[in-house]
């Protein structure tokens, strides 16, 4: 594994910058949010002219920019996200309370999508331009341009309304005082519908991948090489091509993270699920932008971690990576 | 004409351009056929479709016709599909040149802003953005594009590293041209090709992101959207379903057309660069 130390270093190193722009950023759309904080409290809480000023100078709200811009830097480094207006809470506060429910749900519906997407593209991959082949490659760019949120709709009406197979919405079953396994069981059935609408579409992307990852890697020679060999066409299948168009897949998997994050947001809203994605489209409601920015902030942390992890994984599933930084 | 008959071979480019032009020409006639207000009132509400003939796919909540703002919402799905992704192609050749051509200091800098775009999910960033300017047609176009130029951006980078190497290139600079003029003269527009490819997938991102900011309430308000039909009808989703089905198959419909039509183009441009 040290091998793959250096790499990972400087991925640290880079990300540090990248987060970095994405905190100026993220600043700069809060000064261009009309109104600031203090307006905010006193719509919420109500004062007068002198309050106003006296809480702009309290806050260090009647500074230059860029003491803001520092002092914003500053209470980052603490932690400290500020404070929610629509919540009267402190985002950070907030923001881990919903981040459980939000990385469960990307997490089932990353399982889902890449495991199910692999199979089905290797299944279509092992016979390129086959019957099966094609009709899968069609049958995933139809649900790859099907919208997460109308998907998710389409489940409810068919299997919450209809057949009422499922729960309808909402995380767990509202004052049932389930401890323990039955909890869990029954925030799992509440989790099938969330975690399909959105494990759906991203599993088009994983299959078309594979698939096509493998129609390029029967064409080398190293099939040939094992077709002469006399090895049987199963091993040749999984063995040799599959398992080389895996690694851009396992790519994929961190690149795809943020855009699951964003995708998140509708289904969580459609779904009722109270995790992250919902309390983004709360702070949009609430026009609560401090809360939003935290929100987004946390998500480009989150992607960073996700991303550093899937080199990892890359570095130890992949022996060229960082072998030519460790010999020479 | 050879390009065109290879465009039509495959049966899914057909496809693919048939829904397309369709879908063009339901946007150009909307006006033409549904003249006014497609948000007015048109009949009954909660009308189901295929009973009345004069409201062939029925009214909504608020007994507007249906049809009518299918028509008018292809419109919109296409304006802002088009445009976003026009203008995610443009700042991300225009990035991606400067990044690839100038090199040093300034491609470091560009690239690690394209990498903090990246690291953004790009509809929350569009969500915010949205909300703190607030909706209107410009701001959602920008909202999206703001989202979707990081790829356009990493493939021009790419192509212009390898052409700025080229002789015509040596040629440029020995003849006394400015470098900027160089890089947006010469450099950019034979590093198109690639970028341009993407743009159908561009394209198609861009109209379901629009779709989900107006499900979301952020789209125009002014303008009927697909997405907006779609969150109208979940209120009823119970009693009446196709309200929201209706909208989403268009949608599908759209976005697999694009598809379609992108992988047609690639194919029928691949076949001809293996063939020469």
């Amino acid at each position: 594994m040290t091998r793959a130390l250096p790499l990972l270093r400087r991925r640290l190193v880079g990300s540090i910058f990248v987060l970095l722009i994405v905190i100026i950023g993220s600043f700069l759309l809060l000064e261009a949010a009309p109104g600031d904080a203090v307006d905010a409290y006193i719509v919420s809480t109500g004062g007068d002219a002198g309050m106003i000023e006296l809480l702009r100078h309290r806050w260090g709200l009647d500074q230059s920019e860029l003491t803001r811009l520092a002092n914003y830097l500053w209470a980052l480094l603490h932690l400290d996200l500020g404070q929610s207006v629509t919540f009267s809470r402190p985002i950070r506060d907030i923001i881990l309370e919903r981040l459980p429910t939000t990385l469960i749900l990307m997490g089932s519906a990353t399982a889902l999508s890449f495991g199910l997407g692999s199979a089905l593209g290797i299944y279509a991959g092992a016979r390129p331009g086959s019957v099966r082949d094609r009709f899968l490659s069609i049958g995933s760019l139809a649900l790859y341009a099907v919208p997460g949120f109308w998907l998710g709709l389409v489940l409810i009406v068919v299997f919450a309304v209809d057949l009422r197979w499922l729960p309808i919405g909402g995380i767990e079953t509202i004052a049932s005082a389930k401890t323990g396994l039955p909890r869990a069981a029954d925030i799992a059935t509440h989790l099938v519908l969330p975690v399909s609408a959105l494990g759906f579409i991203y599993l088009a992307l994983y299959l078309r991948m594979m698939r096509a990852g493998m129609a390029e890697a029967w064409r080398q020679e190293f099939v040939l090489a094992a077709r002469a060999r006399g090895l049987t066409r199963r091993r040749i299948v999984f063995a040799h091509v599959a398992r080389n168009a895996l690694l851009p897949l396992v790519t994929m998997l961190g690149l795809q993270s943020a855009q699951m994050l964003g995708g998140s947001v509708v289904i969580e809203s459609v779904f009722a699920v109270p995790g992250l994605g919902r309390l983004a489209q709360e702070a949009v409601a609430g026009r609560d932008t401090p809360l939003l920015l935290g929100i987004i902030l946390v998500s480009a942390v989150l992607v960073i971690a996700i991303n550093l992890l899937v080199d990892l994984a890359y570095a130890f599933l992949d022996p060229r990576v960082g072998a030519g930084e460790a010999s020479a | 004409m050879n390009r065109l008959r290879r465009f039509f071979c495959t049966p899914e480019a057909v496809a693919g351009a048939a829904i397309l032009a369709s879908l063009i020409a339901m946007a150009l006639a909307a006006p033409l056929i549904f003249p006014g207000d497609p948000q007015a009132i048109a009949g009954p509400a909660l009308l189901p479709p295929f009973h009345d003939w004069s409201l062939p796919l029925g009214t909504d909540r608020l007994g507007r016709d249906v049809l009518a703002e299918l028509f008018h919402g292809a419109r919109t799905s296409l304006a802002v599909g088009l445009a976003a992704a026009a203008a995610a192609l443009l700042i991300g050749a225009i990035v991606g040149t400067l990044a690839g051509f100038a090199g040093g200091l300034i491609d470091e800098v560009l690239m690690r802003v394209t990498d903090a775009f990246q690291t953004v999910p790009s509809f929350l960033l569009a969500l915010a953005f949205v909300s703190i300017v607030g909706p209107s047609l410009g701001v959602v176009v920008a909202a999206i594009a703001l989202g979707a130029w990081t790829g356009p951006a990493r493939v021009a980078r790419a192509e212009v590293l390898s052409i700025r190497e080229r002789d015509y290139v040596a040629g440029a600079r020995v003849i006394g041209m400015y470098p900027l003029e160089i890089a947006f003269r010469e450099v950019l527009p034979n590093a198109l090709p690639p970028v341009l490819a993407l743009s159908s997938v561009i394209v198609a991102a861009a109209i379901l992101t629009e779709a989900a900011l107006s499900f979301l309430g952020l789209g125009d308000p002014n303008r009927v959207t697909w997405g907006g039909m779609i969150a109208e009808g979940r209120t009823v989703l119970r009693t009446a379903p196709f309200l929201s089905i209706v909208p989403g198959v268009a949608l599908v419909l759209t976005v697999l057309g694009v598809y379609l039509a992108g992988e047609g183009v690639v194919e029928s441009t691949a076949v001809r660069r293996s063939l020469s």
